[in-house]
């Protein structure tokens, strides 16, 4: 009989190799999580491009550039993709101004007292209240702030500035809590460097803070421009047309920005609801370009986030 | 106290001292301190609160021009916080406050008329973990002139910075290089380059070498030694070797419990260099520095 040495008892111990049913069973519920969420974008996806094909094989050009139309050969999304962008251009312009110094003000120069959490709490519910909410306030208020400046056109306010204004105030919310977010990851060394060779806060924050903060900042703020630009249920109550209007062509850059309009989300919804096939296969097509549009602001937040990312 | 206790500051080939033979004494050289050298820091009666929190109580020292001060004491006893005091970084977290007497050059730093950005940028700072800004070493340097008005050659001015803090013949060929591609060392001689730009007078150290390798803590306490001409500095460490190797005078910090728990440091004992760690005169003092706690 041999004896037993501590590499026979080690090799006895480290045998137990067997397979790990519990831990593969778990793995499996995963995948298959991801694999369901996977299936159901896939499937819609495939499912609005064959329905948009005709569109988009047919005639994609005239589709793109034309306007509302209540004849389907002559229908495009031109007129929406630009209300879309002025929308959304003005809600950069509103929010991204007020949100940015929210959070500036809030992460480095407000006390942390009772009051300000409160603020904070308050600013995390309002990113939860449901957009129609949005719509009813710049019904109430935007609209007729818009009019009562003397901007309300031929449409007595309903019109892209009090949509983007509604819309700014709808994404300020996530605004203030992304930058907020990102201004915080800066880690507190850099303030102490800062305030330790004799800077103000301000001198602090504008070449220190901000700059470190930015990729997070920006990457945020555009990630906000997309919700913006892909909301409906505000814009149908602060007058984006559902019918069918053209731009006329002499009009003047005042007048185009004060007089009707419409978005691409508000378009891909009366579109949907008409009855005649030729309709759908055009919703289905102004999908497609809402979902191009939108997927391209996404691509360019995260290039623009891996170029100017920081580490420290 | 032991026999040696009346002694004058005994030489260091005869330690006689409770240290004597425990803390590693070849560095320990008698010191010649001048006792007669102008005050820069006069500290009265110093008590710091963070809200309800009593973090020190009733801090008197005075800490002289072109010395070395060194605070050691154990952990949460107060050092930084007492450090932070003579800069004002104290005023950045909102809960505290400050009382007593804390005069510079006879001014009293927390007066109603004193603007603490300009004190800060007399009284330069170095933390512990390195930090430079996430910039190039030129802008690191640069920053802080910039901002304060310096009006001449900022080229020049990095360079002679760079090169009192030991660093200029590491990094003269990447100025425009990032800080963090700096060793942990190298961003630290960094960050004592940044604080000297600015022409302070005191330098103030926390711990300045905690993150670093002994090499790098080495080449630290050897620019100490040099910066020493030109500024006050008062440095911060948990490491008693080396508030015994580079420090002219020491300030030993304790810590006492109160009935709700509370941790409030005070001072124990502020004296020349060698005779705390050689002949102290509290017993407290002489049982932190032989080990027998902290």
């Amino acid at each position: 009989m041999r004896t037993i040495t501590t590499s026979d008892a080690v090799a006895v111990r480290l045998a137990g190799r067997k397979v790990q049913w519990r831990e593969l069973a778990f793995e499996g519920a995963l995948l298959l999580a991801l694999l369901v969420s996977l299936l159901f974008l896939v499937t819609l996806l495939v499912d609005i491009t064959i329905k948009a094909m005709p569109v988009l094989t047919g005639r994609p050009a005239d589709f793109i550039s034309r306007g509302l139309s209540p004849d389907p050969t002559r229908a495009g999304v031109g007129t929406s993709i630009l209300g879309s962008v002025t929308i959304t251009a003005g809600v950069a312009l509103f929010a991204f101004p007020m949100g940015i110094g929210t959070a500036i003000y809030l992460e480095e120069y407000a006390a942390n007292n009772r009051l300000t959490r409160l603020i904070r709490t308050n600013i995390r519910n309002l990113a939860g209240v449901p957009s129609i909410v949005f719509g009813i306030l710049g019904f109430a208020i935007f609209v007729r702030l818009v009019a009562a400046v003397g901007l309300g056109g031929s449409v007595n306010g309903r019109n892209v500035l009090a949509a983007g204004l509604t819309l700014a105030a709808l994404v300020l919310p996530i605004v203030i809590i992304t930058a907020s977010e990102a201004l915080n990851a800066v880690p507190s060394g850099i303030r102490e460097a800062g305030f330790g060779v004799g800077a103000t806060r301000w001198e602090v924050t504008r070449h220190h803070v901000l700059p470190a903060a930015a990729p997070g900042i920006l990457t945020g703020t555009v990630l906000t421009l997309s919700r913006a630009f892909g909301e409906t249920a505000p814009l149908l109550l602060v007058g984006a047309v559902t019918g069918f209007f053209t731009l006329g062509e002499g009009a003047s850059v005042m007048d185009k920005l004060t007089s009707a309009y419409t978005a691409l989300p508000v378009t891909v919804f009366s579109w949907s609801r008409q009855p005649s096939e030729e309709f759908r296969a055009l919703a289905a097509a102004a999908i497609v370009a809402l979902l191009a549009v939108l997927l391209t602001a996404n691509a360019a937040a995260i290039i623009l986030r891996n170029r100017y990312e920081r580490k420290w | 106290m032991n026999e040696s206790g009346d002694q004058p500051v005994p030489d260091s080939t005869t330690l006689t001292g409770p240290a004597a033979g425990r803390i590693a004494p070849p560095h320990i050289e008698p010191n010649q301190l001048d006792e007669s050298a102008p005050v820069m820091f006069d500290v009265e009666d110093l008590n710091v609160f963070y809200g309800a929190f009593h973090a020190v109580r009733d801090f008197t020292v005075g800490i002289k021009q072109h010395e070395i001060t060194a605070f050691i004491g154990p952990s949460g006893c107060g050092k930084s916080t007492m450090l932070r005091c003579f800069n004002r970084m104290n005023d950045l977290i909102e809960s505290a406050l400050v009382t007593g007497k804390l005069l510079y050059h006879g001014i009293d730093l927390y007066g109603p008329e004193v603007d603490p950005v300009e004190v800060r940028r007399r009284v330069g700072m170095v933390f512990q973990k390195p930090n430079p800004f996430p910039k190039s070493i030129f802008d690191n340097i640069a920053f802080g002139p910039k901002i304060n008005g310096y009006q001449g050659s900022m080229p020049e001015l990095v360079e002679g910075s760079l090169r009192r803090a030991a660093l200029w013949d590491e990094v003269k060929d990447k100025l425009g290089e990032s800080a963090y591609a700096l060793s942990g060392g190298q961003q630290q001689r960094l960050c004592i380059a940044r604080a000297i730009a600015t022409d302070p007078d005191v330098v103030l150290m926390d711990e300045p070498c905690s993150a670093l390798d002994p090499i790098a803590t080495l080449r630290i306490e050897e620019l100490m030694q040099q910066l020493k001409r030109d500024y006050t500095i008062i440095i911060v460490t948990h490491n008693m070797q080396q508030a015994a190797r580079v420090s002219d005078r020491t300030a030993f910090f304790n810590v006492s419990l109160n009935d709700k728990g509370q941790r409030t440091g005070y001072l124990v004992e502020f004296t020349d260099t060698v005779k705390l760690f050689t002949n102290p005169d509290e017993k407290a003092t002489e049982d932190y520095i032989t080990g027998r706690f902290g």
